[in-house]
Protein backbone atom coordinates (compact mmCIF):
# COMPACT_ATOMS: atom_id res chain seq x y z
CA UNK A 1 0.00 0.00 0.00
CA UNK A 2 1.30 3.24 -0.49
CA UNK A 3 2.46 5.71 2.20
CA UNK A 4 0.13 8.55 0.77
CA UNK A 5 -2.93 5.97 0.53
CA UNK A 6 -2.33 4.35 4.27
CA UNK A 7 -2.37 7.68 5.43
CA UNK A 8 -5.12 9.01 3.94
CA UNK A 9 -7.66 6.21 5.48
CA UNK A 10 -5.81 6.60 8.97
CA UNK A 11 -6.50 10.08 8.48
CA UNK A 12 -10.39 9.36 8.29
CA UNK A 13 -10.41 6.27 10.27
CA UNK A 14 -8.68 6.05 13.87
CA UNK A 15 -6.94 9.16 13.81
CA UNK A 16 -10.24 10.97 13.13
CA UNK A 17 -11.23 10.02 16.38
CA UNK A 18 -8.72 12.05 18.06
CA UNK A 19 -7.86 14.85 15.84
CA UNK A 20 -4.82 13.64 14.73
CA UNK A 21 -2.60 16.02 12.56
CA UNK A 22 -1.19 14.40 9.87
CA UNK A 23 2.24 15.37 8.54
CA UNK A 24 5.87 15.56 9.19
CA UNK A 25 6.89 19.07 10.58
CA UNK A 26 3.31 19.52 12.70
CA UNK A 27 2.65 19.90 15.72
CA UNK A 28 2.80 16.02 17.61
CA UNK A 29 0.47 17.57 20.30
CA UNK A 30 -2.87 16.35 18.80
CA UNK A 31 -1.27 13.24 18.57
CA UNK A 32 -0.91 12.50 22.38
CA UNK A 33 -4.42 11.77 22.87
CA UNK A 34 -6.26 13.39 26.02
CA UNK A 35 -8.86 10.21 26.02
CA UNK A 36 -7.88 7.52 23.62
CA UNK A 37 -9.19 4.25 24.44
CA UNK A 38 -7.00 1.43 26.72
CA UNK A 39 -7.81 -0.47 23.55
CA UNK A 40 -5.21 0.79 21.65
CA UNK A 41 -2.63 -1.14 23.74
CA UNK A 42 -1.27 -4.31 22.50
CA UNK A 43 -0.33 -5.91 25.78
CA UNK A 44 -2.19 -4.79 28.80
CA UNK A 45 -1.76 -5.30 32.60
CA UNK A 46 -4.35 -6.20 34.19
CA UNK A 47 -6.97 -4.78 37.14
CA UNK A 48 -7.34 -7.85 38.97
CA UNK A 49 -3.44 -8.35 39.79
CA UNK A 50 -3.73 -5.80 42.26
CA UNK A 51 -0.42 -4.14 41.75
CA UNK A 52 1.32 -2.33 44.80
CA UNK A 53 4.12 -0.32 43.52
CA UNK A 54 7.35 -0.33 46.29
CA UNK A 55 9.47 2.45 44.56
CA UNK A 56 8.52 5.54 43.30
CA UNK A 57 9.84 9.22 43.23
CA UNK A 58 8.60 12.74 42.61
CA UNK A 59 10.69 12.46 39.75
CA UNK A 60 10.07 12.63 36.00
CA UNK A 61 7.24 14.59 35.17
CA UNK A 62 6.69 18.69 35.83
CA UNK A 63 4.98 20.46 38.79
CA UNK A 64 5.71 22.70 41.36
CA UNK A 65 5.17 20.93 43.84
CA UNK A 66 4.96 17.13 45.33
CA UNK A 67 1.19 17.33 45.09
CA UNK A 68 0.59 18.48 41.37
CA UNK A 69 3.81 15.81 40.74
CA UNK A 70 2.00 12.78 42.78
CA UNK A 71 -1.46 13.94 41.05
CA UNK A 72 0.12 13.37 37.60
CA UNK A 73 2.18 10.26 38.14
CA UNK A 74 -1.45 8.30 39.68
CA UNK A 75 -2.34 9.33 36.52
CA UNK A 76 -0.03 7.09 34.73
CA UNK A 77 -0.69 4.66 37.55
CA UNK A 78 -4.20 4.42 36.81
CA UNK A 79 -3.55 3.72 33.23
CA UNK A 80 -1.50 0.50 34.28
CA UNK A 81 -3.76 -0.17 37.06
CA UNK A 82 -0.99 0.07 39.88
CA UNK A 83 -3.61 0.28 42.73
CA UNK A 84 -0.86 1.44 45.44
CA UNK A 85 2.37 3.38 45.71
CA UNK A 86 4.90 3.88 47.99
CA UNK A 87 6.84 6.98 47.67
CA UNK A 88 9.71 7.69 49.93
CA UNK A 89 12.64 11.59 49.21
CA UNK A 90 11.05 14.58 48.32
CA UNK A 91 11.55 17.20 45.12
CA UNK A 92 14.58 17.93 44.86
CA UNK A 93 16.41 15.57 46.80
CA UNK A 94 19.69 14.51 47.85
CA UNK A 95 22.64 12.07 48.03
CA UNK A 96 24.09 13.16 51.45
CA UNK A 97 20.91 14.75 53.37
CA UNK A 98 21.80 16.97 56.81
CA UNK A 99 18.98 16.00 59.46
CA UNK A 100 16.78 19.20 58.24
CA UNK A 101 16.79 18.24 54.50
CA UNK A 102 15.53 14.89 55.46
CA UNK A 103 13.13 16.17 57.58
CA UNK A 104 12.21 18.93 54.80
CA UNK A 105 11.70 15.95 52.20
CA UNK A 106 9.57 13.70 54.97
CA UNK A 107 7.30 16.40 55.17
CA UNK A 108 6.72 16.46 51.64
CA UNK A 109 5.81 12.97 51.70
CA UNK A 110 3.62 13.27 54.75
CA UNK A 111 1.89 16.20 52.73
CA UNK A 112 0.84 13.38 49.88
CA UNK A 113 -0.11 10.88 52.35
CA UNK A 114 -2.47 13.17 53.92
CA UNK A 115 -4.23 14.07 50.56
CA UNK A 116 -4.49 10.44 49.17
CA UNK A 117 -4.37 7.95 52.01
CA UNK A 118 -6.03 5.58 50.26
CA UNK A 119 -3.90 5.08 47.47
CA UNK A 120 -0.41 6.32 48.54
CA UNK A 121 2.52 4.83 51.80
CA UNK A 122 5.22 6.39 52.36
CA UNK A 123 8.66 5.48 53.81
CA UNK A 124 11.29 7.66 56.00
CA UNK A 125 14.44 8.95 54.20
CA UNK A 126 17.01 8.60 56.46
CA UNK A 127 20.81 9.21 56.47
CA UNK A 128 22.84 6.85 58.71
CA UNK A 129 26.00 9.41 59.10
CA UNK A 130 23.51 10.76 61.12
CA UNK A 131 21.90 7.54 63.68
CA UNK A 132 20.57 9.68 66.54
CA UNK A 133 18.70 12.06 64.27
CA UNK A 134 17.73 9.47 62.01
CA UNK A 135 16.27 7.21 65.00
CA UNK A 136 14.29 10.78 65.68
CA UNK A 137 13.00 10.48 62.42
CA UNK A 138 11.47 7.08 62.99
CA UNK A 139 9.54 8.37 65.88
CA UNK A 140 8.36 11.37 64.15
CA UNK A 141 7.00 9.49 60.83
CA UNK A 142 6.44 6.07 62.01
CA UNK A 143 5.68 5.45 65.62
CA UNK A 144 3.90 8.98 65.63
CA UNK A 145 3.19 9.05 61.64
CA UNK A 146 1.79 7.61 59.34
CA UNK A 147 4.87 5.90 57.56
CA UNK A 148 5.61 2.30 57.11
CA UNK A 149 9.17 1.73 56.49
CA UNK A 150 12.18 3.43 55.92
CA UNK A 151 14.87 4.34 52.78
CA UNK A 152 18.42 4.15 52.83
CA UNK A 153 20.15 5.81 50.01
CA UNK A 154 23.95 6.71 49.72
CA UNK A 155 24.50 8.25 52.45
CA UNK A 156 26.28 5.65 54.19
CA UNK A 157 27.52 2.24 53.38
CA UNK A 158 24.92 -0.46 55.11
CA UNK A 159 27.39 -2.33 56.23
CA UNK A 160 28.53 -0.33 59.56
CA UNK A 161 27.72 -1.51 62.86
CA UNK A 162 26.26 1.59 63.39
CA UNK A 163 23.22 1.09 61.18
CA UNK A 164 22.06 -1.35 63.75
CA UNK A 165 20.31 0.78 66.16
CA UNK A 166 17.97 2.14 63.43
CA UNK A 167 17.46 -1.66 62.06
CA UNK A 168 16.85 -2.64 65.53
CA UNK A 169 13.85 0.46 65.80
CA UNK A 170 12.16 -0.50 62.50
CA UNK A 171 12.35 -4.00 63.70
CA UNK A 172 9.92 -3.65 66.56
CA UNK A 173 7.69 -1.43 64.61
CA UNK A 174 7.34 -3.65 62.09
CA UNK A 175 8.73 -0.70 59.49
CA UNK A 176 10.46 -2.04 56.35
CA UNK A 177 13.65 -1.22 55.16
CA UNK A 178 14.42 -0.20 51.82
CA UNK A 179 18.43 -0.54 51.06
CA UNK A 180 19.51 0.70 47.75
CA UNK A 181 22.62 -0.89 46.55
CA UNK A 182 24.34 -0.86 43.56
CA UNK A 183 27.27 -2.95 41.44
CA UNK A 184 28.52 -0.65 39.23
CA UNK A 185 31.49 -1.29 37.41
CA UNK A 186 32.22 2.40 36.59
CA UNK A 187 32.39 2.59 40.44
CA UNK A 188 29.84 3.28 43.19
CA UNK A 189 29.04 6.23 44.84
CA UNK A 190 31.56 6.78 48.10
CA UNK A 191 28.28 5.73 50.44
CA UNK A 192 26.77 3.86 48.11
CA UNK A 193 25.97 0.01 49.61
CA UNK A 194 26.05 -3.37 47.79
CA UNK A 195 24.39 -6.03 48.10
CA UNK A 196 27.30 -7.42 49.53
CA UNK A 197 27.17 -5.19 52.08
CA UNK A 198 22.96 -5.38 52.68
CA UNK A 199 24.36 -9.47 53.26
CA UNK A 200 26.24 -7.99 56.06
CA UNK A 201 24.01 -5.85 57.90
CA UNK A 202 21.36 -9.23 57.07
CA UNK A 203 23.44 -11.52 58.99
CA UNK A 204 23.68 -9.08 61.98
CA UNK A 205 19.91 -8.25 61.98
CA UNK A 206 18.42 -11.57 60.85
CA UNK A 207 15.40 -11.15 62.43
CA UNK A 208 14.29 -8.01 60.79
CA UNK A 209 13.29 -7.91 56.99
CA UNK A 210 15.65 -6.07 54.94
CA UNK A 211 15.05 -4.91 51.26
CA UNK A 212 17.88 -5.56 48.71
CA UNK A 213 16.70 -2.38 46.52
CA UNK A 214 17.38 -2.47 42.97
CA UNK A 215 18.86 -6.05 43.90
CA UNK A 216 22.32 -4.18 42.89
CA UNK A 217 20.94 -3.79 39.03
CA UNK A 218 23.77 -6.39 38.60
CA UNK A 219 20.95 -8.57 39.68
CA UNK A 220 22.98 -11.76 38.32
CA UNK A 221 25.17 -10.61 41.04
CA UNK A 222 23.02 -9.17 43.89
CA UNK A 223 20.43 -12.98 43.61
CA UNK A 224 23.72 -14.73 44.74
CA UNK A 225 24.76 -12.06 47.71
CA UNK A 226 21.66 -12.04 49.34
CA UNK A 227 20.52 -15.89 49.27
CA UNK A 228 22.09 -17.03 51.79
CA UNK A 229 19.74 -14.77 53.92
CA UNK A 230 15.76 -15.44 54.05
CA UNK A 231 15.01 -12.44 55.82
CA UNK A 232 16.49 -10.59 52.39
CA UNK A 233 14.00 -9.36 49.86
CA UNK A 234 14.80 -7.93 46.99
CA UNK A 235 13.07 -4.93 44.56
CA UNK A 236 13.40 -5.49 40.96
CA UNK A 237 13.24 -1.91 40.28
CA UNK A 238 14.98 0.80 38.93
CA UNK A 239 17.34 -1.12 35.78
CA UNK A 240 16.61 -1.78 32.24
CA UNK A 241 13.92 -4.91 32.17
CA UNK A 242 16.93 -7.11 30.84
CA UNK A 243 14.99 -10.40 30.87
CA UNK A 244 15.99 -13.17 33.00
CA UNK A 245 15.92 -11.12 35.74
CA UNK A 246 12.82 -12.23 37.83
CA UNK A 247 13.17 -15.87 36.74
CA UNK A 248 16.73 -15.91 38.43
CA UNK A 249 15.38 -14.16 41.34
CA UNK A 250 12.25 -16.96 41.65
CA UNK A 251 14.71 -19.40 41.07
CA UNK A 252 17.46 -18.80 43.34
CA UNK A 253 15.08 -17.00 46.01
CA UNK A 254 11.92 -17.92 45.93
CA UNK A 255 8.84 -16.27 44.81
CA UNK A 256 8.36 -14.93 47.93
CA UNK A 257 11.01 -12.84 48.29
CA UNK A 258 10.68 -10.98 45.66
CA UNK A 259 8.87 -7.60 44.95
CA UNK A 260 7.58 -5.70 42.13
CA UNK A 261 8.33 -1.56 41.73
CA UNK A 262 9.48 0.59 39.35
CA UNK A 263 11.75 4.05 40.41
CA UNK A 264 8.87 6.04 38.77
CA UNK A 265 9.21 8.51 37.57
CA UNK A 266 12.89 8.29 36.09
CA UNK A 267 11.88 5.18 35.06
CA UNK A 268 8.57 3.54 33.36
CA UNK A 269 5.59 1.55 35.05
CA UNK A 270 5.93 0.01 31.27
CA UNK A 271 9.85 -1.05 32.13
CA UNK A 272 9.35 -2.98 35.04
CA UNK A 273 6.26 -3.87 35.11
CA UNK A 274 7.35 -6.03 31.99
CA UNK A 275 10.00 -7.72 33.80
CA UNK A 276 7.17 -9.57 36.23
CA UNK A 277 4.81 -10.11 33.01
CA UNK A 278 7.31 -10.73 30.80
CA UNK A 279 8.77 -13.64 32.68
CA UNK A 280 8.51 -17.12 32.43
CA UNK A 281 6.79 -17.86 36.01
CA UNK A 282 3.16 -19.21 37.18
CA UNK A 283 0.45 -16.62 37.62
CA UNK A 284 0.25 -17.26 41.39
CA UNK A 285 4.18 -16.16 41.61
CA UNK A 286 3.28 -12.97 39.64
CA UNK A 287 0.64 -12.18 41.76
CA UNK A 288 2.86 -12.60 44.66
CA UNK A 289 5.20 -10.40 43.15
CA UNK A 290 3.33 -7.64 41.73
CA UNK A 291 1.58 -7.16 45.13
CA UNK A 292 0.84 -9.86 47.07
CA UNK A 293 4.72 -10.18 49.32
CA UNK A 294 4.17 -6.19 49.67
CA UNK A 295 0.65 -6.85 50.95
CA UNK A 296 1.91 -9.77 53.51
CA UNK A 297 5.13 -7.50 54.95
CA UNK A 298 3.43 -4.77 55.24
CA UNK A 299 0.30 -5.80 56.84
CA UNK A 300 1.66 -6.04 60.67
CA UNK A 301 2.73 -2.28 60.95
CA UNK A 302 -0.90 -1.57 58.94
CA UNK A 303 -2.51 -3.47 60.70
CA UNK A 304 -1.08 -1.62 64.32
CA UNK A 305 -2.06 1.66 62.29
CA UNK A 306 -5.49 0.49 61.76
CA UNK A 307 -4.95 0.97 58.10
CA UNK A 308 -6.81 -1.05 55.12
CA UNK A 309 -4.98 -3.17 52.85
CA UNK B 1 -0.74 -5.71 12.96
CA UNK B 2 2.85 -4.90 14.83
CA UNK B 3 6.20 -4.39 13.25
CA UNK B 4 9.48 -4.54 15.54
CA UNK B 5 12.56 -3.17 13.63
CA UNK B 6 14.84 -4.37 16.58
CA UNK B 7 15.44 -7.95 17.22
CA UNK B 8 18.11 -10.31 17.79
CA UNK B 9 18.84 -14.02 17.13
CA UNK B 10 21.73 -16.44 18.51
CA UNK B 11 23.20 -16.14 21.49
CA UNK B 12 23.98 -12.85 23.99
CA UNK B 13 27.48 -13.77 25.08
CA UNK B 14 26.97 -13.80 28.53
CA UNK B 15 24.28 -14.93 29.76
CA UNK B 16 21.22 -17.22 28.33
CA UNK B 17 18.08 -15.45 27.62
CA UNK B 18 14.83 -16.53 27.68
CA UNK B 19 13.30 -16.95 24.23
CA UNK B 20 17.14 -16.94 22.99
CA UNK B 21 16.18 -19.97 20.30
CA UNK B 22 14.49 -19.28 17.25
CA UNK B 23 11.69 -21.13 17.70
CA UNK B 24 10.82 -20.18 21.40
CA UNK B 25 11.31 -16.12 19.74
CA UNK B 26 9.24 -16.79 16.56
CA UNK B 27 6.74 -18.56 19.06
CA UNK B 28 6.27 -15.38 21.43
CA UNK B 29 6.52 -12.61 19.01
CA UNK B 30 3.29 -14.41 17.05
CA UNK B 31 1.52 -14.50 20.17
CA UNK B 32 1.67 -11.06 21.02
CA UNK B 33 0.70 -10.24 17.56
CA UNK B 34 4.20 -8.76 15.77
CA UNK B 35 3.84 -9.83 12.56
CA UNK B 36 7.15 -8.72 11.04
CA UNK B 37 10.43 -8.68 12.90
CA UNK B 38 13.62 -7.15 11.96
CA UNK B 39 16.35 -9.63 13.36
CA UNK B 40 19.92 -8.89 13.95
CA UNK B 41 22.56 -11.43 15.35
CA UNK B 42 23.97 -10.93 18.68
CA UNK B 43 27.23 -13.06 16.71
CA UNK B 44 27.54 -9.74 14.87
CA UNK B 45 28.98 -7.89 17.74
CA UNK B 46 32.32 -10.27 18.38
CA UNK B 47 32.51 -13.00 15.32
CA UNK B 48 34.73 -11.84 12.83
CA UNK B 49 33.75 -14.61 10.11
CA UNK B 50 30.54 -12.00 9.21
CA UNK B 51 29.55 -13.25 5.76
CA UNK B 52 29.32 -16.70 8.15
CA UNK B 53 27.48 -14.56 10.78
CA UNK B 54 25.10 -13.27 8.16
CA UNK B 55 24.38 -16.51 6.37
CA UNK B 56 23.26 -18.33 9.23
CA UNK B 57 21.05 -15.57 10.51
CA UNK B 58 19.52 -15.88 6.53
CA UNK B 59 18.93 -19.64 6.94
CA UNK B 60 17.72 -19.17 11.07
CA UNK B 61 15.08 -16.43 9.51
CA UNK B 62 14.44 -18.82 7.01
CA UNK B 63 13.56 -21.92 8.50
CA UNK B 64 12.26 -20.82 11.79
CA UNK B 65 10.05 -17.90 11.05
CA UNK B 66 9.87 -17.37 7.32
CA UNK B 67 7.08 -14.18 6.47
CA UNK B 68 8.11 -13.06 10.24
CA UNK B 69 11.59 -12.40 10.62
CA UNK B 70 13.63 -10.06 8.25
CA UNK B 71 17.22 -10.35 8.36
CA UNK B 72 19.14 -7.39 9.23
CA UNK B 73 22.59 -8.27 8.63
CA UNK B 74 25.62 -6.97 10.22
CA UNK B 75 28.75 -5.15 8.78
CA UNK B 76 31.80 -4.26 10.43
CA UNK B 77 33.99 -1.99 8.19
CA UNK B 78 37.04 -2.62 10.69
CA UNK B 79 37.78 -5.62 9.15
CA UNK B 80 39.19 -6.82 5.53
CA UNK B 81 37.11 -6.14 2.30
CA UNK B 82 34.07 -5.46 4.57
CA UNK B 83 32.67 -4.11 1.04
CA UNK B 84 31.87 -7.51 0.33
CA UNK B 85 30.09 -8.42 3.09
CA UNK B 86 27.90 -5.04 2.23
CA UNK B 87 27.60 -6.72 -1.33
CA UNK B 88 26.53 -10.02 -0.20
CA UNK B 89 23.94 -8.68 2.43
CA UNK B 90 22.62 -6.67 -0.69
CA UNK B 91 22.68 -8.58 -3.75
CA UNK B 92 23.28 -12.20 -2.44
CA UNK B 93 20.61 -12.10 0.99
CA UNK B 94 18.15 -8.93 -0.56
CA UNK B 95 18.52 -7.27 2.37
CA UNK B 96 16.85 -4.12 2.97
CA UNK B 97 18.93 -2.76 6.03
CA UNK B 98 22.38 -3.59 8.17
CA UNK B 99 22.67 -3.28 11.59
CA UNK B 100 25.92 -1.64 12.74
CA UNK B 101 27.54 -1.49 16.36
CA UNK B 102 30.06 1.02 16.11
CA UNK B 103 31.31 0.76 19.83
CA UNK B 104 31.63 -2.91 19.77
CA UNK B 105 33.70 -2.65 16.27
CA UNK B 106 36.16 0.26 17.64
CA UNK B 107 35.24 3.43 15.04
CA UNK B 108 33.61 6.45 15.58
CA UNK B 109 30.66 8.18 13.93
CA UNK B 110 33.36 10.80 12.54
CA UNK B 111 35.93 8.27 11.33
CA UNK B 112 36.68 8.08 7.63
CA UNK B 113 35.64 4.72 8.18
CA UNK B 114 32.19 5.09 9.16
CA UNK B 115 31.75 7.51 5.88
CA UNK B 116 32.79 4.85 3.64
CA UNK B 117 30.50 3.10 5.16
CA UNK B 118 27.56 5.38 5.37
CA UNK B 119 27.92 5.89 1.79
CA UNK B 120 28.55 2.72 0.28
CA UNK B 121 24.80 2.18 2.88
CA UNK B 122 23.34 5.02 0.62
CA UNK B 123 24.27 4.11 -2.46
CA UNK B 124 22.71 0.50 -2.09
CA UNK B 125 19.61 2.46 -0.87
CA UNK B 126 19.88 0.31 2.27
CA UNK B 127 18.72 1.44 5.68
CA UNK B 128 21.39 1.63 8.46
CA UNK B 129 20.59 0.84 11.75
CA UNK B 130 22.92 1.85 14.22
CA UNK B 131 22.86 0.27 17.98
CA UNK B 132 24.16 3.05 20.16
CA UNK B 133 24.37 0.36 23.16
CA UNK B 134 23.82 -2.96 23.85
CA UNK B 135 23.33 -3.02 27.97
CA UNK B 136 23.74 -0.10 30.79
CA UNK B 137 27.51 0.26 30.72
CA UNK B 138 27.52 -0.21 35.00
CA UNK B 139 26.70 -3.54 34.80
CA UNK B 140 28.90 -4.95 32.06
CA UNK B 141 31.24 -7.80 32.30
CA UNK B 142 35.08 -6.35 33.69
CA UNK B 143 36.63 -7.51 30.79
CA UNK B 144 34.11 -6.38 28.54
CA UNK B 145 33.43 -2.68 29.00
CA UNK B 146 32.20 -0.89 26.03
CA UNK B 147 31.24 2.61 26.11
CA UNK B 148 27.89 3.93 24.43
CA UNK B 149 28.64 5.22 21.35
CA UNK B 150 29.88 8.68 20.93
CA UNK B 151 26.61 11.04 19.34
CA UNK B 152 28.24 14.02 19.44
CA UNK B 153 29.28 13.73 15.69
CA UNK B 154 25.94 12.37 14.81
CA UNK B 155 24.42 15.85 13.37
CA UNK B 156 27.32 16.42 10.73
CA UNK B 157 26.56 12.83 10.00
CA UNK B 158 23.26 13.28 9.12
CA UNK B 159 24.08 16.13 7.24
CA UNK B 160 26.44 14.56 5.13
CA UNK B 161 23.90 11.95 4.14
CA UNK B 162 20.35 13.52 4.50
CA UNK B 163 18.74 11.08 2.22
CA UNK B 164 20.10 7.71 3.90
CA UNK B 165 17.47 6.19 6.09
CA UNK B 166 19.23 6.16 9.77
CA UNK B 167 17.16 4.16 12.79
CA UNK B 168 18.60 5.03 15.96
CA UNK B 169 18.77 2.25 17.88
CA UNK B 170 18.89 1.55 22.06
CA UNK B 171 18.61 5.19 22.53
CA UNK B 172 18.39 5.24 26.04
CA UNK B 173 19.60 9.06 26.47
CA UNK B 174 22.26 9.42 24.03
CA UNK B 175 20.08 11.21 21.92
CA UNK B 176 17.62 13.65 23.94
CA UNK B 177 14.31 14.36 22.11
CA UNK B 178 15.31 17.89 21.10
CA UNK B 179 18.35 16.79 19.35
CA UNK B 180 16.38 13.83 17.67
CA UNK B 181 13.48 16.67 16.58
CA UNK B 182 16.62 18.40 15.34
CA UNK B 183 17.71 15.17 13.25
CA UNK B 184 14.71 14.57 11.83
CA UNK B 185 14.02 17.75 9.92
CA UNK B 186 17.87 17.37 8.53
CA UNK B 187 17.95 13.78 7.79
CA UNK B 188 15.94 10.87 7.25
CA UNK B 189 16.49 10.12 10.40
CA UNK B 190 14.19 7.37 12.72
CA UNK B 191 14.37 6.65 16.49
CA UNK B 192 13.37 3.10 17.71
CA UNK B 193 11.26 3.22 21.21
CA UNK B 194 12.66 0.39 23.04
CA UNK B 195 15.12 2.36 25.48
CA UNK B 196 12.42 5.37 25.53
CA UNK B 197 11.97 5.96 29.74
CA UNK B 198 10.93 7.39 32.57
CA UNK B 199 6.76 7.65 33.18
CA UNK B 200 4.89 7.95 30.05
CA UNK B 201 8.09 8.59 27.87
CA UNK B 202 6.63 7.40 24.37
CA UNK B 203 4.58 10.47 24.90
CA UNK B 204 6.84 12.81 25.57
CA UNK B 205 8.71 11.59 22.19
CA UNK B 206 5.27 11.93 20.48
CA UNK B 207 5.42 15.19 21.44
CA UNK B 208 8.65 16.61 20.76
CA UNK B 209 9.51 14.41 17.82
CA UNK B 210 7.39 13.71 14.02
CA UNK B 211 5.40 10.79 15.31
CA UNK B 212 6.70 9.79 11.75
CA UNK B 213 10.04 9.42 13.00
CA UNK B 214 9.43 6.85 15.62
CA UNK B 215 9.10 3.21 14.92
CA UNK B 216 7.98 -0.03 17.38
CA UNK B 217 11.63 -1.59 18.66
CA UNK B 218 11.08 -4.01 21.21
CA UNK B 219 15.33 -5.43 21.71
CA UNK B 220 13.73 -9.11 22.58
CA UNK B 221 15.34 -10.91 23.73
CA UNK B 222 17.58 -9.46 25.55
CA UNK B 223 14.71 -7.07 26.64
CA UNK B 224 11.23 -8.67 27.60
CA UNK B 225 8.94 -7.43 24.63
CA UNK B 226 6.51 -6.73 27.12
CA UNK B 227 8.31 -3.60 27.50
CA UNK B 228 7.92 -2.10 24.80
CA UNK B 229 4.25 -3.31 24.23
CA UNK B 230 3.08 -1.70 27.76
CA UNK B 231 4.25 1.68 26.43
CA UNK B 232 1.29 2.08 24.38
CA UNK B 233 -0.36 1.14 27.65
CA UNK B 234 1.26 4.26 29.89
CA UNK B 235 1.26 6.66 26.98
CA UNK B 236 -2.02 7.87 26.05
CA UNK B 237 -1.59 7.84 22.21
CA UNK B 238 -4.39 8.73 19.52
CA UNK B 239 -4.91 5.93 17.23
CA UNK B 240 -2.94 7.56 14.12
CA UNK B 241 0.02 7.74 16.55
CA UNK B 242 -0.13 4.01 17.64
CA UNK B 243 -0.77 2.81 14.58
CA UNK B 244 1.72 4.73 12.56
CA UNK B 245 4.38 4.07 15.48
CA UNK B 246 3.60 0.08 15.79
CA UNK B 247 3.77 -0.88 12.04
CA UNK B 248 2.70 1.93 9.27
CA UNK B 249 6.40 4.05 9.54
CA UNK B 250 8.19 0.97 9.14
CA UNK B 251 6.21 -0.31 6.20
CA UNK B 252 6.77 3.50 4.60
CA UNK B 253 10.42 3.41 5.11
CA UNK B 254 10.38 0.24 3.56
CA UNK B 255 8.11 1.29 0.99
CA UNK B 256 10.00 4.40 0.49
CA UNK B 257 13.07 2.17 -0.34
CA UNK B 258 11.32 0.45 -3.32
CA UNK B 259 9.59 3.49 -4.52
CA UNK B 260 13.21 5.10 -5.07
CA UNK B 261 14.16 1.91 -6.62
CA UNK B 262 15.85 2.90 -10.75
CA UNK B 263 13.27 1.30 -13.22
Amino acid sequence: MQSTDRRSFLSTSAAGVVGCVVGAGNSNLAAVADDAPLANAPFRTSEHDAIWDLHCHFSGVTGDTVEQRAAKLLEYADRMYVQRLIFFMGWPWSYTPEPAEFRRQNDQVLGVLQRWPDRLLGFAYLNASFPDESLAEIERCIQNGPMVGVKLWVGRRCNTEDVDPLIRRCGELNALVFQHTYLKITGNLPGESTPQDLAELAARNSKVPLICGHCGADWTLGIRAVRQFPNVSVGISGSDPTAGFVEMAVRELGAERVLYGSDIGGRSFASQLAKVYGADITDAQRTLILGGNLRRMLKPIMDSKGMQQ
Amino acid sequence: MIIDVNVYLSRWPFRRLPHDTPDSLVRKLRFHGVEQAWAGSFDGLLHKDIANVNSRLVADCKQHGEGLLVPVGAVNPTLPDWQDDLRRCHEVHQMRAIRIHPNYHGYSLDSALCDELFQAAQDRRLIVQLVLAMEDVRVQHPLMRVAVVDTAPLAALVNKFPRLPLVIMNNSAAVRTGQASELAKVGNTFFELSHFESVGGLENWVKEVPVERILFGSYFPFFNLEAALLKFQESQLGGFATTTIQAGNAKDLVFDLHSQESP
